[in-house]
């Protein structure tokens, strides 16, 4: 069989035989694997609020962002593996955003978009009821300032996660999470 | 098991079950958790529970000055930033007896009525979204990304732009303003066909909303109800006609009513209210006027002790600020009245009775902003 | 009717309660005893016809609680702003005008979720913006949180 040359995103070497087609094809477990991984995450539609815009606008026509593998935009839980939290995160929303983030399976990445997620925001001073930053519940993995950031911002963040996927060990025995639903 | 016949109604009774919509939900447009009672599929009762976005914004603006707390109205519905600035900004000078230049006033009409454009853009497709359309989400995004890139060019910011300020706007517009402004709205024209192929005259758009969601005027009177949700159901309350400000009295436009009272009325007020934007942002740009674009203030601002209430048209009602001062830089009460907390007692009242499929048609017409009702 | 007409108007028929002018309302202060009836007044007369509750508020002015109402009319298109004074700051209790207006059920949700003051009548009166465990009500003057507010 007869594989292209020049696969640049694809982390292995391809060996050929005497005749100069392809027989084998040498990687490791985990490059392959987080090369799959990398290139096909599923964001769970969570905005809460002016930062969910231009999360939107990311997702349609002009600054499309299903050419970088987030096709598909899941409103269950269950059939995600990244949560971007765009939007202010307040009080009373801080156990539902908890629980939605116990329901993901792993491998599972969060992305904190908008200052009112990165560190409350505009609201950071003199507000009774807001969360300041959402680190403060979850993980994050990466933080993407503005106010609103553009959707060039969000794109380089997520760009950010995948590089960040691709130089991580791909296969950890983890203990079990103790609170899983 | 017993003959069926014999079984009596205690047996054979179905129960009510009750569900959660929401919070995070695709279809209910922000944070919003609606409790529904149902009955197989038939809505028995709706109680909508809100506050899962509550910011305190009231409460912050009492601990800064006037010029601060502008800011932060550009984040309760953003997606009219530019008209609630505007509020805020003439209440002020109301108060201050601030003379703004004529130049400032055209500009803030025609920010208005483009934000009013891009509002109603994005409205349409995440409504046709909500019936089951998913192509006029990516049209409506598309279409609005010409606008955004005037405003960008123009203020600064895509979404919360604070240009809107006390004495007039924050900068001039650029040279070629004029001429950039009359080729988006040609695209915006020509795109009108679009629309009418892809959902306005579309046989199943109709029969899923015509008939369904029916609001009597007396219902919307009583409930409060502002903006096209009023007007569909024959209410004449258009605030630019009522209590016009900045220049829109010298406008020629139509306030659009519609008797039908359903869900197609309110998309139809909508769509023509389009229209008549962008005969209104026409008639302002034949006669743009030079001059300053700004009254400087100076120093931090006081406004004098008393009582103010200014009200201006957003793109989904009739938003109010009452303010109270007692003299001193910082408010002592501002209060802001925002169309989409009277526009969600509607879904309570139209809500009884209708499938869960007619309820979101409903909800989808209404066009709720969450952060405007929990500010 | 025009702002002088309403005037005369409710100095005839409301010669008991005084009248005061705001910046740009007529304003009517009326205890809170006869409130639910003077309302009531102002919105079935046919020279009046106030039938749209607009906004409905609260302000803490130390020691007491003031309400305001803004009322307008759609058909003849006249304002007004009627105002009352609760006295008592540990347990206020106003009669609802949600018989009158449904617009008021979620006002006064938001006033006693704010506030405090209770509403008599009232379908269902509830926290609608704060968890119900919420301790105090935040936009009164003397709301004390060191834990949530970063000054």
């Amino acid at each position: 069989m007869d594989v292209k040359e020049n696969v640049p995103e694809f982390p292995g070497e391809i060996y050929k035989d005497e005749t100069g087609k392809t027989n084998f094809l040498v990687s490791s477990v985990d490059a392959v694997a987080n090369w799959a991984r990398s290139n096909s995450l599923w964001p769970l539609s969570f905005g809460t609020s002016c930062c969910a815009i231009e999360l939107m606008s990311t997702v349609s026509a002009k600054y499309d962002w299903s050419r970088f593998g987030f096709e598909v935009m899941r409103a269950s839980p269950r059939q995600c593996d990244l949560i971007i939290v765009a939007g202010t995160i307040t009080h009373k929303m801080a156990p539902v955003l908890k629980r939605l983030y116990d329901q993901m399976p792993e491998p599972r990445y969060v992305i904190a978009m908008g200052s009112c997620a990165v560190s409350g925001g505009p609201f950071f001073y003199n507000s009774y009821a807001v969360v300041r930053g959402v680190d403060n519940i979850l993980p994050v993995d990466v933080y993407i300032p503005g106010c609103p950031p553009r959707p060039e911002a969000l794109i380089q963040g997520m760009m950010t996660l995948q590089e960040k996927i691709r130089k991580s060990k791909a296969y950890v025995i983890q203990k079990p999470h103790k609170e899983a639903i | 098991m017993e003959n069926i016949e014999n079984l009596n109604n205690e047996q054979l009774m179905t129960e009510e079950f009750v569900i959660n919509i929401g919070p995070q939900h695709p279809a209910t447009h922000g944070v919003l958790r609606v409790e529904v009672t149902l009955d197989g599929e038939t809505v028995k009762d709706i109680l909508p529970h809100l506050g899962y976005i509550h910011r305190g914004i009231e409460k912050m603006s009492e601990h800064m000055g006037y010029k601060q707390s502008i800011y932060l109205t550009s984040r309760m519905d953003y997606l009219s930033a530019h008209i609630n600035n505007h509020a805020c900004s003439l209440l002020i000078e109301k108060a201050c007896g601030i003379e703004v230049p004529e130049r400032a006033k055209a500009i803030r009409l025609i920010m208005d009525e483009l934000q009013r454009l891009t509002s109603h853009q994005l409205w349409w497709g995440s409504c046709a979204m909500d019936i089951g359309a998913v192509t006029p989400f990516f049209v409506g995004f598309r279409d609005r990304e010409r606008i955004l890139d005037l405003f960008e060019a123009n203020t600064g910011n895509r979404l919360t732009m604070n240009y809107i300020v006390p004495g007039g706007v924050m900068r001039d517009v650029l040279p070629n303003f004029v001429s950039d402004v009359r080729d988006v709205i040609d695209e915006v024209k020509s795109n009108f066909k679009d629309y009418t192929k892809l959902i306005t005259g579309n046989f199943i758009f109709r029969h899923r909303t015509q008939g369904v969601g029916y609001l009597t005027k007396e219902s919307a009177i009583s409930l409060g109800c502002t903006g096209p949700v009023a007007r569909a159901s024959g209410v004449q309350c258009d605030i630019r006609k009522l209590y016009p400000y900045d220049g829109y009295d010298k406008l020629d436009f139509k306030e659009i009513t519609d008797p039908g009272c359903d869900s197609w009325a309110r998309y139809f007020v909508r769509m023509e209210e389009m229209k008549q934007s962008i005969h209104i942002i026409e008639q302002l740009l034949e006669n743009f006027p030079e001059g300053e674009s700004r009254t400087k203030l100076k120093g931090v601002l006081r406004v004098p002790a008393g009582e103010y209430y200014q009200r201006v048209e957003t793109a989904r009602g009739e938003l109010g600020v009452f303010m109270v001062s007692d003299g001193s830089t910082k408010p002592y009460r501002l209060k802001y009245r925002t169309p989409c907390f009277s526009n969600l007692g509607a879904v309570t009242a139209i809500g009884k009775g209708l499938k869960i499929a007619d309820l979101m048609a409903t909800m989808a017409t209404i066009d709720l902003i969450v952060p405007d009702i929990d500010r | 009717m025009s702002k002088d007409e309403l005037k005369n108007y409710l100095g005839q028929h409301f010669s008991e309660f005084s009248l005061t002018e705001s910046f740009d309302f007529t304003e009517l202060h009326v205890p809170k005893e006869n409130i639910l009836d003077v309302l009531k007044q102002l919105k079935e007369s046919p020279a009046t016809a106030f039938d749209f509750l607009f906004c409905e508020t609260a302000v803490d002015r130390n020691p007491a609680l003031e309400l305001v109402y803004h009322i307008t009319s759609t058909q003849y298109r006249h304002d007004l702003v009627v105002k009352t004074v609760l006295e008592d700051r540990e347990n206020p209790v106003i009669e609802s005008v949600y018989p009158l207006w449904t617009a008021a059920e979620l006002y006064e949700d938001e006033i006693y979720d704010m506030f405090g003051i209770r509403f008599s009548n009232h379908p269902k009166l509830r926290r609608i913006m704060l968890t119900d465990e919420w301790v105090g009500y935040p936009l009164r003057k003397d709301y004390q949180d060191d834990k949530m507010i970063v000054k």
